[in-house]
C-alpha cells in the first residue's frame, strides 16, 4: 500500500530558504505530529502538501498520486484545516457544509447524513442555522473541522488546530481526530502544545531551520538524546542542536 | 510637543497619525516610489482640471458677473446637488464611526473619555468631507480668483459650512436610527438613506427634467422660467448661501459660523450616547443571526453550481454591498424613466444616445465591484484552493455568478427597451455585456487575496485596475452611444477600449 504522504527533496525559498530539501514519509492511518519553533518551516511544508504553495524543488505523493502533476486527484483525498478557521461569516454551519460537500462532490444523501452527524458530534446543533459571523473562535474552528471531515478525507492536515480553543472544544477536536485515526484516516498536525503531540501522535517529526532534524516515536526520540525526559526537554534539546547545525552550515 | 494623554488634541493626533499612515499605505502599497507616480499623476489631473475651469469661467467673467435671480437660482441648485452628495458621504462615514472601527474595544475599555473620542472622530469626518469638497471645487475657485478677484476665496467657507451641516445632519439621522430601529438595523438603513440622499436628489431633478420634457440635464430645471419667476426676490435671506458662494464675504462668514455652531452643538448632544451605542454596535459581531434551513441544501450540484450558490448567498447577505451598489442602481432610474416616457410618447431613437451609455457604464461599474467581491474577496481562500477542482473551474464559476447578477439587474431594463426599440436593446445588451466582461477580466487579472471587508478599499489597492476599469467602462459606453446614434465612429472608442484592456493585461501581475 502506498504511503499516505511521501515527500522528497522538498524545498521552498521566499526572500531566504524556508524549507531545505525535506524528505518525509507517513504511513496510512498514522497520527503524525510536526513540531518546530516559530518560523521553522512547518506551515510552509504543509501548505505545499495541500497545494496552496508551489515548491521550488522536490516531489509530493499522496496515496501514490503525484500531487504536483495531478493536484485535483490528490486534493480529492485530503482536507486542510488551518489555525485561522476558513469559514464564511455569512453562511450558517449547515450551508457551509453543503458548500464544502458540493466542492468535493459528495453524494447528497451521504453529505446530508455526514453533516448532521458532525453538527451533533461537535455540539453545533443549536447553532446549525445561525450565521457563523457571531461564533467564537472555538465554534468557528469546529465548523472548519466539520468541513474538513464532511467529505470523508483519507488524509487530514491540521495546522495548529487547537490554538485559541477552550479546554472543552480542544477535547472535542482531539476526540474527533482520535476516532478518525482509529478508523484508518491519516492525520498530520502541527502544534505548539507538546502535551497534545506527546499523548496523541504515534510519530513526531521535529523541524528547525527548514530541515527535518529528528523523527520517530517518543521512545526513539528519548533514545536519541540519551535520557528519560519529557517531550518538552527533548524538543528544546533537538531544536538547539538543529539550530546550531543550521548556523554551522550557513 | 507633549500632549496630555487622552486629551482632545492627543486623541486627534492619534487619529491623524492613523489616517495619514493608512492613506500612505493605500497610495503606495508599501512602495515609497509609487508616491512619486501619485504626485505626478495627481498633479497632471489637477492641472487639467485647472485648464478646464479656466476656460469654463472666462466667458462669464469677461462679460461681467451679474448676480441676478437667475444666477442665484442656478448657484443654489448646484449647491443643493453638491450638498446632497456631501450629506450622503457624511452619512456613510458617520455610520463607520459606530460600526467600522476595530479599535473601539481597546479605547472604550480604557479610562479615556468616549465623548472626546466621538468629538475627534466626528471632527475627522468633517475635516475629510470639507477637504474633499474643497479639493473638488478648488480649480473653479482659483480660476475665478485670478480672473475676478480674491473675494471668490469665500467659496471655500461655503464648502466648510456645507460639510459641517452635512456631518451634523448625518450624526442626527444616525442617532435617530439607533433610537428607532436599534443597532442591528441602523447600519443597513443608514446605507439606504445615504444612497437615496446621494443619488435621490440628483435623480429627482433629472426625473423632473425628463418628465417636463426639458431633457436629461440635471441643471435644466434650475434654468426654467417657471422656477425663476416663482423664486423669492434677489434680496431675500434665502439666497444667503448662494451669495456666499458667489464671493460675498459677510454671508460666507455668517454661514460658516452658524454651521460650525450647529456641528459643535450636535456633537455635544450626541457624544454622551456614543459609548453605549458603539458598544451595542460592536456587540453585533457576537450576536447570532438565525436563518431558516435552506430547502435546497445537500441536493445534487456540480462544483460550479456549489460555488455560484455560495457567491449568491454571500452577495445577498453582504452588509456593506448595498451602499456600494445602491447609487449605481439608482442612477439607472432616470434612463428607465426616459425610456418609459419615450415609449409612451412614441418618440424617436434620439434619447437612446443618452440611455445606452448610462446603462453600459452602470453595468461595467457594477460588474467591477461584484467581480472584486467574488474573485478577490474570498474569505475562505484556502478552503476553495484545497478543493479538488482546477483554478479555471473556480474562476469560471465566480465569473458566471457575477454575470448572472448583472443579467438580473439589466434584464428588466432591456425588456422595456426592447418594446420601444429592439435594435437599441440589442446594442445595449451587447455593449453592457462587453463592458461587464471587460471589468470582470480586469478584476481577474489584478486579483489579490483579500477579505470581503476590504471591499471599500479595493479602488485604492490597485490604481491601475481602478483606472483601467473606469476607462474601459467609459469607452464601451461611448461605443454604445455612437453605435446607437448610427455613427461608424463607434469603432474608435471600441478600439481604444480594447487597447485599454491590452494595457491592463500587460500591467497586471503574473499569477503562477
Amino acid at each position: 500500500m502506498p504511503a499516505a504522504l511521501a515527500i522528497s527533496g522538498l524545498a521552498k525559498s521566499f526572500d531566504r530558504p524556508v524549507v531545505k530539501s525535506v524528505d518525509l514519509t507517513i504511513r496510512p492511518g498514522e497520527f503524525y505530529a510536526l513540531l518546530g519553533p516559530n518560523g521553522a518551516g512547518k506551515t510552509t511544508i504543509l501548505r505545499m502538501v495541500a497545494g496552496l504553495l508551489k515548491p521550488d524543488a522536490g516531489a509530493i505523493s499522496i496515496f501514490g498520486i503525484d500531487a504536483l502533476a495531478d493536484p485535483v486527484a490528490a486534493k480529492q483525498r485530503m482536507a486542510w484545516v488551518s489555525d485561522e478557521p476558513m469559514v464564511y461569516d455569512r453562511l450558517t454551519p449547515l450551508e457551509y457544509l453543503d458548500f464544502v460537500a458540493g466542492l468535493w462532490q459528495v453524494e447528497p444523501a451521504r453529505a446530508r447524513a455526514a453533516a448532521h452527524e458532525l453538527v451533533d458530534w461537535l455540539g453545533l446543533r443549536p447553532h446549525a442555522n445561525e450565521l457563523c459571523g457571531g461564533f467564537s473562535k472555538g465554534m468557528l474552528q469546529k465548523v472548519a473541522l466539520a468541513g474538513a471531515l464532511v467529505h470523508d478525507p483519507q488524509l487530514i492536515i491540521l495546522d495548529e488546530p487547537l490554538t485559541g480553543l477552550d479546554a472543552g472544544s480542544a477535547r472535542q477536536v482531539k476526540d474527533v481526530l482520535r476516532q478518525r485515526t482509529a478508523s484508518g484516516v491519516t492525520v498530520i498536525m502541527t502544534t505548539h502544545i507538546l502535551e497534545v503531540a506527546e499523548r496523541m501522535a504515534e510519530r513526531i517529526g521535529v523541524i528547525a531551520e527548514g530541515r527535518l532534524i529528528a523523527e520517530g516515536t517518543l521512545a526513539e526520540l528519548r533514545t536519541r538524546i540519551g535520557r528519560e525526559t519529557t517531550l518538552e526537554e527533548i524538543f528544546l534539546d533537538l531544536v538547539a542542536e538543529g539550530t546550531e547545525q543550521g548556523q554551522d552550515a550557513a | 510637543m507633549n500632549l496630555a494623554p487622552a486629551s482632545l488634541p492627543w486623541l486627534a493626533a492619534h487619529e491623524f497619525r492613523l489616517a495619514w499612515r493608512d492613506a500612505l499605505a493605500m497610495m503606495t502599497g508599501g512602495h515609497r516610489v509609487r508616491l512619486v507616480s501619485w504626485i505626478i499623476g495627481g498633479g497632471t489631473i489637477y492641472a487639467l482640471m485647472l485648464v478646464i475651469a479656466w476656460f469654463s469661467v472666462s466667458p462669464w467673467t469677461a462679460s461681467g458677473i451679474i448676480i441676478d435671480k437667475q444666477a442665484l437660482v442656478l448657484i443654489s441648485g448646484m449647491g443643493l446637488l453638491f450638498w446632497a452628495v456631501t450629506l450622503s458621504q457624511a452619512l456613510e462615514s458617520v455610520t463607520r464611526v459606530y460600526y467600522g472601527r476595530s479599535d473601539l474595544d481597546l479605547i472604550l475599555s480604557s479610562p479615556a473619555s468616549s465623548n472626546r473620542l466621538f468629538a475627534v472622530r466626528a471632527g475627522a469626518v468633517f475635516v475629510t468631507t470639507a477637504t474633499l469638497g474643497a479639493l473638488l471645487i478648488s480649480p473653479l475657485v482659483f480660476a475665478l480668483v485670478v480672473q475676478d478677484g480674491p473675494h471668490w476665496l469665500s467659496a471655500f467657507l461655503v464648502i466648510a459650512a456645507l460639510a459641517a451641516l452635512s456631518v451634523a445632519i448625518a450624526m442626527a439621522i444616525t442617532r435617530l436610527l439607533f433610537r428607532l430601529t436599534g443597532p442591528r438595523r441602523t447600519r443597513l438603513i443608514a446605507q439606504i438613506v445615504a444612497g437615496i440622499v446621494g443619488a435621490g436628489f440628483v435623480i429627482g431633478i433629472q426625473a423632473a427634467a425628463i418628465l417636463s420634457h426639458q431633457g436629461f440635464s440635471r441643471l435644466a430645471i434650475f434654468q426654467s422660467d417657471t422656477l425663476i419667476s416663482s423664486a423669492p426676490d434677489a434680496t431675500s435671506f434665502l439666497w444667503l448661501p448662494a451669495r456666499a458662494a458667489l464671493g460675498e464675504p459677510l454671508p460666507a462668514l455668517l454661514l460658516v459660523g452658524a454651521a460650525l455652531a450647529i456641528l459643535a452643538a450636535t456633537i455635544a448632544v450626541i457624544a454622551p450616547s456614543y459609548r453605549h451605542l458603539a458598544t451595542s454596535a460592536a456587540g453585533l459581531n457576537h450576536i447570532r443571526s438565525q436563518r431558516r434551513a435552506s430547502t435546497g441544501a445537500f441536493s445534487i450540484t456540480t462544483q460550479r453550481q456549489a460555488l455560484r450558490r455560495k457567491e449568491f448567498r454571500l452577495l445577498q447577505r453582504d452588509p456593506w454591498l448595498l451602499s456600494q451598489t445602491l447609487m449605481q442602481l439608482l442612477y439607472l432610474v432616470p434612463p428607465a424613466l426616459l425610456l418609459w416616457v419615450n415609449y409612451g410618447s412614441g418618440a424617436g431613437d434620439g434619447s437612446f444616445v443618452v440611455i445606452v451609455p448610462v446603462l453600459v457604464m452602470a453595468c461595467g461599474q457594477l460588474a467591477g465591484g461584484l467581480a472584486w467581491l467574488a474573485i478577490s474577496g474570498e474569505d475562505a481562500h484556502d478552503l476553495v484552493a484545497t478543493a479538488p477542482l482546477t483554478p479555471g473551474t473556480i474562476l469560471r464559476a465566480k465569473v458566471e455568478a457575477v454575470l448572472t447578477v448583472i443579467g438580473v439587474v439589466l434584464a428588466p431594463l432591456l425588456l422595456l427597451m426592447a418594446f420601444a426599440s429592439w435594435p437599441m436593446a440589442l446594442i445595449t445588451a451587447t455593449c453592457a455585456l462587453i463592458a461587464a466582461a471587460a471589468a470582470t477580466a480586469i478584476q481577474l487579472w489584478f486579483r489579490v487575496t483579500a477579505k470581503r471587508s476590504m471591499f471599500r478599499r479595493r479602488q485604492v489597492a490597485s490604481r491601475a485596475a481602478t483606472l483601467s476599469e473606469a476607462f474601459s467602462s467609459i469607452l464601451w459606453a461611448a461605443t454604445g452611444a455612437l453605435w446607437a446614434a448610427g455613427s461608424v465612429l463607434a469603432i474608435g472608442p471600441a478600439i481604444l477600449a480594447l487597447a485599454v484592456l491590452g494595457l491592463a493585461r500587460l500591467m497586471a501581475p503574473r499569477h503562477n
